[in-house]
Parts: C-alpha cells; sequence; structure tokens
C-alpha cells in the first residue's frame, strides 16, 4: 500500500506536479499495481544473482579517435530557449 | 496493387512489371484517405526523389513507428512532451533499411512512449482496429500494425518492450516479430526500458517479416549493447516440421485464456503435429512472476530514460519562476496519465529504503525467468502459446484499471525479460476477431523461427484481405 504522503514524496523525486485530485488516484492505482507486484516477495531468492541486462558485453569500446559532431546551431535548433550560444534555463531560485 | 505482399512487390519492381513510385503513391494516398483509423502521425507528402529501388527491397515503402527518430520529421514518441520535435539524425535501423530500399511513408502512432497495451495512451487519440473499428489494435505499437493490417503499409517498424510488436499483431491479424536483445541497433530510438526495447517488423506474411529483417540486424558502433547477428537471415521455405520439439508452457496456456484465443492455440497444436511437430506440456515456474517483475524493472528505466524531458533542449516548456517549478510544471503538462503511472511506480521501486524489496527483487526473478527457458531449451526447440489472452477489446473497456491493462502483457512479458525473440503469427478468426499464435526460441534463433512459424502459416491459411476493405 502507498500512501498520500508517500505519493507526494515520490511525485517531488520524479520532478512531477500532481493537481490535488491525482494524488488520491495515484495513490489507489499504485496500490492496486503494487498489490499484484508484491507476489515476488513469496519466492525464496537468496544468492540468486540478479540481471540487469542479458547481453554479455562488458566495456564495448570504439576507438578514441576525434570526429565531428552535431553542429552547436543544430543541436540548439530544438530548444525552447537559447541563450549565448547555449540552452537558456530560468534561475535556479532561492527555494532548495 | 495493395494485394502483393512486400516480397512480391519488390520481385515485381525488380523485374519491370511494377513501378516504385506508383506503389508509394498508391500506399501514401491510402494512408492519407483513412484519417479515422489514426494509424499515422505523419505521412510522407511524396516519394523520395532518390527513389532507393535499387536496393533488395526494391523500393517497397515502409511505415515507421513514432518514436524511431527521423531527421526533419515528426517523432513524438506519442507524446506531448515532444510536441514538435523534428530530430536533427536518423535512427540506424531506419537508415539501414532506407539505403536497402524501404522508404519512409510514414510515422504511425503508438502508446505514449510505448508505454500500453491498447494505444488508447496517445497524445494523437487512439488507434482503431481495422477488423473492427470501436475496438482496440493492441499496444503499444497500434499504429503500425494497424496500418499493415488494413493495407495502408505493406510493412512496418514496431518497437517491443513487453510484447508491443506480438500482442498489437495478434489483435490485428498481421506477423509481428521481436528479435533477441541486442540483434537490431536502438540508437535513434526514443528509449522507454533500455535492457528490454528491441525494435522488429510487422508485416503481412512470415517470408516479409524475414526479409525485412534481414536488413535490419547487425552491430552498430552506435549501440553498445548491439551484437553481430552470427548467420545470415534465411528465407523460409520448408513446409513441414519434422522432428521439430515444441514446448507448451502450462503456466502461459491456462486460466486467464480466453475460450476462443485457446480453442484456436489447441487447433493450431494439432495441426504442428500433422506438419511433423512432437508437441509436448512443460512448465516455466518462474512465469507467473514475470509480469510482475517486468512492471518494475520496466518503469524503473522508464523513470530514469525519461527524467531527460525536462523543458530545456527539446520539446515542450511551461514557464515557471524557477528552474524547479519550470521542471515539474512541464512534465505536469507534458506527460499523460499512463506515463506519469510509471514514472510513479518506477522512481518508488527505486526509492532509498525500497529499492532491495522491488527492484533488486525483480532483478532476481529475472534471472529465475531465464533460466526456466533456458531448461526447457535443452528439451525443446520452441515453445508455444497464445500470443495475447483475449481478442481485440472495445475502446474505453480497460482505460480505468491500470491492473487489468498490465494483464494482456501475461504471455510476451517473459521472453522480453530473457532477451529471447519470439514471433506472433496470425491464427485465425475467434468470432470474427484475429487471435495470434506465439513461437519462442533460444537467442539468435530467428531463423528456425521463422522457418516454423512459415510452414504453420502455409497450414492456417489465415486470410487477411477483409480488414483492407
Amino acid at each position: 500500500m502507498i500512501d498520500r504522503a508517500q505519493v507526494l514524496h515520490v511525485a517531488r523525486l520524479a520532478r512531477l506536479e500532481l493537481a490535488e485530485d491525482d494524488v488520491d488516484r495515484m495513490a489507489r492505482e499504485l496500490s492496486a499495481v503494487l498489490g499484484h507486484i508484491e507476489r515476488i516477495g513469496e519466492l525464496e531468492l537468496d544468492g540468486v544473482p540478479p540481471t540487469s541486462h542479458v547481453v554479455d558485453v562488458v566495456n564495448a569500446l570504439r576507438a578514441d579517435e576525434p570526429r565531428p559532431s552535431l553542429p552547436r546551431e543544430v543541436a540548439l535548433a530544438p530548444a525552447p530557449e537559447v541563450v549565448d550560444d547555449g540552452f537558456g534555463v530560468p534561475s535556479p531560485g532561492a527555494a532548495a | 496493387m495493395i494485394e502483393l505482399t512486400a516480397a512480391q512487390a519488390a520481385e515485381r519492381i525488380r523485374a519491370g512489371e511494377l513501378s516504385a513510385a506508383e506503389l508509394f503513391e498508391e500506399y501514401r494516398s491510402r494512408a492519407d484517405a483513412d484519417a479515422e483509423l489514426n494509424a499515422f502521425t505523419w505521412v510522407a507528402e511524396a516519394a523520395p526523389e532518390d527513389g532507393a529501388t535499387g536496393g533488395p527491397l526494391g523500393g517497397v515503402p515502409l511505415a515507421v513507428k513514432d518514436l524511431f527518430c527521423t531527421a526533419g520529421v515528426p517523432s513524438q514518441s506519442g507524446s506531448k512532451i515532444l510536441e514538435g520535435y523534428r530530430p536533427p539524425y536518423t535512427a540506424t535501423v531506419v537508415e539501414r533499411l532506407a539505403r536497402a530500399g524501404a522508404p519512409l511513408l510514414g510515422k504511425t502512432n503508438q502508446d505514449e512512449f510505448a508505454m500500453g497495451s491498447s494505444n488508447e495512451n496517445s497524445a494523437f487519440g487512439p488507434v482503431r482496429n481495422p477488423w473492427d473499428r470501436e475496438r482496440v489494435p493492441g499496444g503499444s505499437s497500434g499504429g503500425s500494425a494497424a496500418a499493415v493490417a488494413a493495407g495502408l503499409a505493406p510493412w512496418a517498424l514496431g518497437t517491443d518492450t513487453g510484447g508491443s510488436i506480438r500482442q498489437p499483431a495478434a489483435l490485428c491479424g498481421v506477423v509481428g516479430l521481436k528479435p533477441t536483445y541486442g540483434a537490431v541497433s536502438r540508437y535513434g530510438m526514443i528509449a522507454f526500458a533500455s535492457s528490454l526495447d528491441q525494435a522488429g517488423p510487422f508485416t503481412r506474411d512470415v517470408t516479409d517479416a524475414a526479409l525485412l529483417l534481414r536488413h535490419m540486424v547487425g552491430r552498430d558502433a552506435r549501440d553498445s549493447t548491439s551484437l553481430s547477428f552470427p548467420e545470415e537471415v534465411e528465407l523460409p521455405r520448408a513446409e513441414r516440421l519434422d522432428g521439430l520439439r515444441l514446448g507448451v508452457p502450462e503456466e502461459l496456456t491456462g486460466e486467464g485464456i480466453e475460450p476462443g484465443v485457446r480453442e484456436a492455440f489447441e487447433a493450431t497444436l494439432a495441426l504442428a503435429e500433422e506438419l511433423g511437430a512432437s508437441v509436448e506440456r512443460c512448465s516455466l515456474p518462474h512465469a507467473p512472476y514475470a509480469l510482475s517483475a517486468y512492471y518494475l524493472i520496466a518503469p524503473a528505466e522508464a523513470s530514469s530514460n525519461l527524467a531527460r524531458f525536462d523543458g530545456v533542449r527539446y520539446g515542450l516548456r511551461v514557464e515557471a519562476d524557477d528552474l524547479l517549478g519550470m521542471y515539474t510544471a512541464t512534465r505536469a503538462a507534458g506527460f499523460g496519465p499512463e506515463v506519469k503511472r510509471r514514472i510513479m511506480l518506477g522512481t518508488y521501486a527505486l526509492s532509498s529504503g525500497y529499492y532491495d524489496a522491488y527492484y533488486g527483487r525483480a532483478q532476481q526473478v529475472r534471472t529465475k525467468v531465464a533460466q526456466d527457458f533456458a531448461s526447457a531449451f535443452e528439451r525443446f526447440d520452441l515453445l508455444v502459446t497464445p500470443t495475447a489472452p483475449s481478442v481485440a477489446f472495445p475502446l474505453g473497456a480497460k482505460v480505468d484499471d491500470p491492473l487489468a491493462m498490465y494483464l494482456n502483457d501475461v504471455c510476451t512479458v517473459p521472453m522480453s525479460l530473457a532477451g529471447i525473440p519470439a514471433i506472433s503469427i496470425p491464427n485465425g478468426l475467434a468470432g470474427g476477431l484475429p487471435s495470434g499464435f506465439q513461437l519462442a526460441g533460444p537467442a539468435f534463433s530467428e531463423n528456425r523461427l521463422l522457418g516454423a512459424a512459415y510452414a504453420l502459416e502455409q497450414a492456417i491459411g489465415f486470410d487477411g484481405s477483409p480488414a483492407r476493405g
């Protein structure tokens, strides 16, 4: 189960603003999904190694050779705001 | 002209009996005209000038899921947060296919960021099923499946993370193949869950799937998880299955499968035996836990991948007084409800205090699921299941119940976790609607998979023409 306070905490971690009505609905929906998911708690998994990736490749490195990258103006073209040849953002402000 | 499969059309073009430009225009105008189906988010205005008719694919046009980046062409992954985005580069697989002679016909509608099993989670609105326009086409690659089924495209590209190629292929009565993880470059695919996402073909028949796959696979220096394919992808020809050992996992073929779908599945098992295969029940003991593990792993990876959508470099921005306010307001306005749910679920599963119980355990379950497959493949050449537990359901039927929606993926998710290839072929009609027959094999067994799928396809004799109107 996941309650309102947890929903608000996780939303903050995820940089999501939730409307007041959405908080309760999110708590209800996530609780239902987690209720099903918690079945994995039944399994005996001691000593089972985790799988993060199925491909057995370690450090596939390319040759370290200089080559052209995207031109700056092309990379900046889709940006909502451009300032001094860079991505423009609002001030971080005083709030932490 | 649209009655030809892609392979047949390519052959006619090569023989000088068909013009690639006319074929392109025929599909282009059909794709443009059927706005009601809502399968496309963008359609080319004309055939490309260079034509690309010289390649082995002859100039037969290709529909591409919205989430593949295509230079200068809208690529939004079905999301409002990428409103107006036209990428500066093209995905490797799209580039390879264009070079091989499959020019871009259009971009297809999808669930937002490939999250969904009904194509109702798109910022562009739902796609309809060509067999019954009041029903869903499946998802997340619903637009690609519907476009091929309705004859608006000869073939199409989709992506499969937990079933997003195979399930819509089943619901729309077309062939859909999820290759081995790593077989096809992911470079230029807008990511959902990086350890699971894989591109694959939607086609009218198995031969077309083999032909398209042949030109998709291979190592790409721009995707460090891509691998070179160990052999040439062959066009299947054998019509018998002599000596082939098929396993039927009891956990994926029992309870929860709709009666009509189960009857069609059992009938095709009998056909396989007539063609010379042996059919035996088997067990994947951890398969019932695969869905739970998937719905932790995929959202966890998604919550991390989707952190990049913050109103800074591309797409939507909602202005606010400070940086944090801009991030949260932009993401609140840009993401739809299902994407927010998955970001929340994934962030929760990765958060301090819950990581071990959720994400860590899910990764251990993933190991067990892969081990189950490995031991099954000691006794069997291929495993077979229904692709989805039901035929296409009515639009709106499951939108308010996320868990019911997730259960659509129960037969497809285990293969995704194990990274193995699987194909869905049309398995006849139940109550006028298509269902799918899924075959899965060990990593890089695509030739075996396509061969068996071809023999079954010939024996089933499915007629997809009613959906093309």
